[in-house]
């Protein structure tokens, strides 16, 4: 690809990049943490009971 | 992939976005948000149930998340308006740093995870009723009333009145009369409290054309609607206690911050904008704010010494 297609960010861009990225990571987190727990604490030993 | 990571192509040069993570939180109105989440967590507190702390925790964090889709979805649709508005030409969308499109992405994403979180966590009463509130607040409110009628936030209150019924349903799987009295306080609080503003800020919403009571029927019909409302306020607070699910300590206090709002509203009323600065009305709009929380704190103690005191 030539030189003249590809624009480089702005720090700006890259630091504002950086800022939703780590904010994405974290809101994942904790809905993965969420979404577990409160499956455990909702079901409760259920959670682990499964037809063989 | 370094093309990917550092470099983007031209023709995408400038939809580069320089929006950070707090532009993306402003998109959630977060004041708005804490009026929600302490409106619904008292709704919880004071509905007739036991559920897990963290399950109720969850409903909670699902019904702010709603409530900031909402606003979201709000600051998308009305971009146009909130350019003009010198109070909210700031937001990131009219601002140029959040794109319309990422504004109506994130909007409709948080809208069907705060739905189905609470649907999974809690029960699907209380999630149609969370989805109903983001329906009506960003339809029928923000595409349809505000721009059409002088009854806007009048019909449009109903949406910021539902979360402690949402919370009360979160917790007991039911809608009842005393979750019903909790969203009637809000209703009618909310015309005196957003026409109180409209009086002091008139030419901004002259400018978006927003048909403000104030616009539409004039400021002396504004503020004999604003102290019939307030009386209103008034009656409605003291419910709880005469309809026997508080106590007569919260009564005494809703009696006296009703009677507060219905002096403050008086003030309005008999001033008749006489002064330029305003400054009943102004009194007036920061009492509201003041008067929803504390009689929200009221009935949130009332119902903690019920559930934990001797």
């Amino acid at each position: 690809m030539p030189d003249k297609d590809r624009v480089k960010p702005t720090e700006a861009q890259l630091k504002a990049r950086r800022s939703r990225s780590i904010a994405i990571a974290l809101a994942l987190i904790a809905f993965v943490v969420i979404v577990y727990l409160g499956t455990v604490l909702k079901l409760g030993p259920a959670v682990f009971s499964r037809g063989m | 992939m370094a093309l990917v990571e550092r470099e983007h192509m031209k023709e995408d040069a400038g939809r580069l976005s320089e929006a950070t993570a707090g532009d993306f939180i402003a998109l959630l109105k977060p004041r708005v948000m804490s009026l929600v989440v302490f409106t619904a967590f008292v709704g919880m507190v004071l509905a007739p149930a036991n559920p897990h702390p963290f399950l109720a925790l969850i409903s909670i964090l699902a019904i702010a998340v709603g409530a900031g889709a909402s606003g979201a979805l709000n600051m998308w649709y009305d971009a146009d308006i909130d350019a003009v508005m010198a109070r909210t030409a700031g937001r990131p969308v009219p601002a140029g740093r959040i794109a319309p499109g990422e504004a109506l992405g994130f909007g409709l994403f948080l809208s069907a995870f705060s739905v189905g979180t609470l649907g999974l966590m809690a029960n699907w009463l209380a999630a149609s009723l969370l989805a109903f509130t983001i329906f009506f607040y960003v339809v029928i409110y923000t595409m349809w009333l505000k721009r059409s009628t002088a009854q806007n936030i009048v019909i449009g209150g109903a949406a910021g009145a539902l979360p402690p019924v949402v919370g009360w349903a979160a917790m007991t799987g039911s809608v009842s009369l005393e979750s019903l009295v909790l969203f009637l306080i809000i209703f009618l609080w909310t015309p005196p409290h957003f026409w109180a503003l409209a009086l002091f800020k008139e030419g901004d919403y002259e400018r978006a054309g927003v048909p403000m009571m104030p616009n539409v029927a004039g400021a002396a019909s504004t503020r004999r609607q604003i102290f019939a409302y307030s009386v209103l306020v008034a009656v409605s607070g003291v419910l709880p206690t005469a309809m026997g699910f508080a106590s007569l300590s919260y009564g005494a206090v809703a009696a006296a911050l009703g009677v507060a709002f219905v002096w403050y509203s008086w003030r309005v009323l008999a001033a008749k904008g006489q002064d330029p600065a305003l400054r009943p009305e102004k009194a007036l709009f920061g009492y509201s704010v003041l008067y929803l929380f504390a009689i929200f704190a009221a009935l949130l103690c009332d119902g903690l010494v019920e559930r934990f005191g001797a």
